[in-house]
């Protein structure tokens, strides 16, 4: 009747024993946590423009090639302070990054009268597009941005508390839904996540920017999703089997949902590696941030999310009612 | 659970259709949907006619945020203060003070010479105690002024209160947005957004401007003009720090050979007395501004040219002279031309700017961020390239995984974007770049409520039940599982929407109707089509 071979290529019931493995999966998210965390204070972010303030600019030399040499040269004679110039995207596309400079180092090289911090960024801004306009023969701006330090600090305080924000509201969706020992778990596991996709920003130092906070946001959501399918079918087990023992029904449960989240993951990664592939170096960054977070979530949840509940002694004979939803 | 009453079929199908109609406008050309004159042609005559709305990181524009320097306001109306505290206690009969109003850190403080003045004093400094006006004129309960006696019997303090410094921010950001409007209209620019943001900042939104700093110049610049009498027989030295007598000023100008001019600090004119201002050119073909004075400012002007024939008057533009003419003839027309070293653009500029009359307060850019034209195209062309990519691969794997299952599912992910994209033009919501990262996300996560429900039924087949009631049971058991799992999801979306701002507040509206169109394609759509072939197609085994 079905001559679709993936069908064949995932079984239909599987037996693993996960929760067997929860030591070892454990230790092995303690010493990612813990590799994050020191990545995190060794390496430390790369704060894009959004979260450091100062100045971004994207060029385009076409049709030539940009010599990245030339204008490193021209913009250090400036002497600006800290000054990146990197090829993104082709050949002739340039992002010049240039941090926060102070007053006097604005007025020295834009000539102009400089009334604060937040001028000096402006005035900065304008003398690195002047030398850049006598420097380069063709030069087209794709993206100017400049972020002056009263709103980079705004954005800092409110992309973290979007995150904290959000986690407390699962907490509570899930304490509301399940029970406490369930939302604990969730949440531990959220946390999880949330420290490793910071930990794979330190690592790569990929660009730490706003956009992120929403891959961040976006990968929680994504977690909590595989999560909640993972608990909800525990819960139902454990209404169904009483008399087995804890660690069974989880892996019963695990076993029961694990084709939904190899095929959801599945689904998930191949849109979004399609869009790390097609959709250019702007969208390329929370592309492989949502590819990170979906590996991620999805292994939380079957190894971190749901083994924690043999620790947090969730109450068997639970007096949730599923109400129409119970078999 | 698999039975449909018609009515029901035909809500369902009725939503499907309305989410297709709103979304047809995007597919279509503008130039077949209106005519050349910007009229709509049936049918967008009556159909919804609007397209997605893209945001200046997909279309190229800038967009700016400007801080308004409320503290200039605030120091302005204690000067101001100062003075109306002086003159009131020089009236009849006069009340002595120590040493004259003063300034100190924000208020305003009056030591009497007599004590006995006290009460009086107090009274009759109520009478400069008003009302605070509310936001639509009227006055309030509030005062404008705190008024105490600070203790020690003869020393006053005025502070301006908390209600009235309220009604100052928000008058001065009203002004200033409706005076920026006007200038930015004086650009010919289409579609611009000028809006508060916060309490004390203006938004910018420039679509297809690529040139920040004409926008910056445009809002940073106050333009306050006026018209002084130049005082030639003053020496203000080789560094413009010469002393000058009482009611004399040295004003800068953006001459080199000449940096500076003694001027009367009392202006002739104003520009709150011109009525209209426009860029011409002179005899010699140069870029000027042309101005004409209203009724009062013609009088003033024509008179001070009558009586100082011979002698220079100066234009002053925020406390800078930008140019200073001999007055050769009185000029009693009204009107004039303001020469200087102009470019059509900037003579355009000005004039515009001194035509809106002066910003009540400094504007100054605390943000800025500008996208070519060509970029917003490309990052719509690539975005375009995801979605489309994406979804054929969702589509392929559905139909290796589930077979005829899949097919049902690749209609209701088709339906889905119709319905995202649908939902996005008829609110009117903006599509950014991340905006179009949270549609290719919605395709990639739309099938999982499927999938779920496919997953269920399977089980419940091997289970051994009749189809049918595996499906009911499959559609049953996935429910709440399914609507957890998209809840937490729309929680994250709904944070990202209050704390974003901009991009990622796009992002967060695409994801939140992603989430709400799936599930209603996954959970309601597809169970009608499953529905309806169990019904017609009568099939005994699982094709999965």
């Amino acid at each position: 009747m079905n001559a679709f071979p993936l069908v064949r290529l995932l079984p239909s019931e599987t037996q693993f024993q996960f929760i067997r493995m929860r030591v070892g999966a454990f230790i092995l998210s303690l010493f990612l946590v813990l590799g994050s965390v020191g990545a995190f204070f060794t390496f430390g972010l790369n704060l894009g423009i959004d979260f450091r303030g100062g100045t971004a600019i994207a060029l385009t030399t076409a049709p030539e090639p940009a010599d990245l040499g030339q204008i490193r040269t021209a913009l250090a004679e400036l002497n600006l302070g800290d000054v990146q110039v990197q090829e993104f995207g082709g050949p002739s596309d340039v992002l010049v990054r240039v941090a926060m400079v102070d007053v006097e180092t604005a007025a020295r090289v834009s000539g102009e009268t400089v009334e604060d911090f937040e001028a000096a960024q402006q005035a900065a801004r304008r003398a690195v597009q002047a030398v850049l306009n006598d420097t380069l023969t063709s030069v087209e701006y794709l993206s100017v941005e400049v972020v002056g330090p009263q709103v980079s600090g705004e954005l800092i305080v409110a992309g973290t508390t979007a995150v904290i924000v959000a986690l407390v509201l699962m907490l509570l969706y899930i304490w509301f839904r399940f029970e406490w020992q369930f939302s604990v778990g969730a949440v531990l596991a959220l946390i999880h996540d949330v420290i490793l996709t910071i930990g794979f920003f330190a690592v790569t130092q990929l660009e730490f920017n706003l956009p992120t906070i929403a891959a961040i946001l976006t990968i929680v959501g994504y977690s909590m999703n595989d999560t909640v399918v993972v608990y909800d079918r525990i819960r139902e087990m454990f209404r169904k089997y009483k008399t087995r023992p804890t660690v069974e029904v989880l892996d019963l449960a695990i076993n029961a949902t694990l084709s939904r989240t190899i095929l959801t993951s599945g689904t998930t990664l191949v849109a979004i590696v399609a869009m790390a592939v097609i959709g250019g170096p702007a969208l390329e960054v929370f592309a492989l941030a949502m590819i990170w977070g979906v590996a991620i979530g999805t292994y939380s949840s079957i190894f971190v999310a749901a083994p924690l509940l043999t620790l947090t002694g969730v109450k068997r004979e639970s007096g949730e009612e599923g109400g129409a939803l119970a078999p | 659970m698999l039975y449909f009453p018609p009515w029901k079929t035909v809500l369902i199908l009725a939503v499907v259709l309305i989410g297709f109609v709103f979304t047809l406008p995007n597919f279509v050309p503008e130039s077949v949907r209106h005519g050349e004159d910007g009229r709509a042609h049936a049918p967008w005559s009556f159909l919804p006619n609007q397209t997605v709305n893209l945001g200046l990181d997909l279309q190229g524009g800038s967009h700016l945020v400007f801080q308004v320097d409320l503290d200039e306001v605030r120091q302005e109306r204690l000067n101001n203060l100062q003075d109306d505290v002086r003159i009131l206690f020089r009236g009849t009969p006069p009340i002595l003070t120590s040493g004259q109003p003063a300034v100190i850190d924000s208020q305003i403080v009056v030591r009497l010479s007599d004590p006995e003045d006290m009460a009086r004093a107090l009274r009759r400094l109520d009478d400069i105690n008003d009302r605070v006006t509310g936001t639509g004129g009227q006055a309030g309960t509030a005062r404008t002024l705190d008024i105490r006696d600070s203790g020690d019997g003869r020393t006053i303090t005025i502070d301006i209160s908390e209600a009235e410094l309220d009604s100052i921010r928000r008058r001065t950001v009203q002004q200033s947005i409706s005076i920026i409007r006007r200038r930015i209209d004086g650009m010919g620019t289409t579609e611009p957004v000028i809006a508060r943001q916060g309490d004390d900042r203006v938004l910018v939104q420039v679509p297809g401007e690529s040139d920040p700093q004409r926008i910056i110049e445009l809002v940073g610049t106050t333009a306050r003009m006026t018209f002084h009498m130049v005082e030639s027989g003053v020496d203000l030295g080789p560094d413009c720090r010469g002393r000058t007598p009482p009611g004399i000023g040295a004003y800068p100008t953006d001459e080199p050979s000449e940096p500076c001019l003694a001027v009367q600090r009392r202006a002739l004119v104003t520009g709150e007395q011109l009525t209209n201002a426009g860029q011409s050119f002179d005899e010699n073909g140069q870029p000027v501004v042309a101005f004409t004075f209203n009724q009062s400012g013609a009088r003033a002007f024509g008179e001070a040219t009558q009586r100082n024939i011979g002698r220079r008057f100066a234009v002053v533009l925020d406390d800078v002279i930008i140019t200073a003419p001999v007055i050769r003839s009185a000029i009693l027309g009204g009107s004039g031309i303001i020469q200087g070293n102009f470019t059509v653009r900037s003579a355009t500029d000005l004039a515009t700017m001194i035509g809106a009359g002066a910003l009540p307060a400094r504007l100054a850019p605390i943000e800025e961020r500008t996208v070519g034209a060509s970029q917003g195209q490309d990052s719509i062309e690539r975005g375009q390239i995801a979605i489309l990519i994406g979804f054929g691969l969702v589509i392929v794997f559905m139909w290796l995984a589930y077979g005829y299952f899949g097919i049902v599912s690749t209609a209701a992910l088709i339906t889905n974007v119709f319905l995202l994209l649908g939902a996005l033009s008829g609110l009117q919501a903006t599509l950014t770049l991340p905006g179009i990262a949270g549609i290719v996300l919605t395709i990639g996560m739309a099938v999982d409520a499927n999938v779920l429900i496919y997953e269920r039924i399977r089980e419940e087949w091997r289970n051994g039940r009749t189809l049918a009631s595996a499906i009911e049971n499959g559609y049953n058991h996935a429910l709440s599982a399914i609507l957890d799992a998209n809840i937490t999801t729309f929680i994250a979306a709904a944070v990202l929407y209050m704390m974003g701002a901009g991009p990622v507040r796009g992002f967060a509206v695409t994801l939140g109707i992603g989430i709400l169109t799936s599930v209603f394609t996954a959970f309601v759509l597809s169970r009608l089509l499953i529905a309806t072939w169990l019904r017609f197609g009568r099939p005994k085994k699982l094709a999965m």
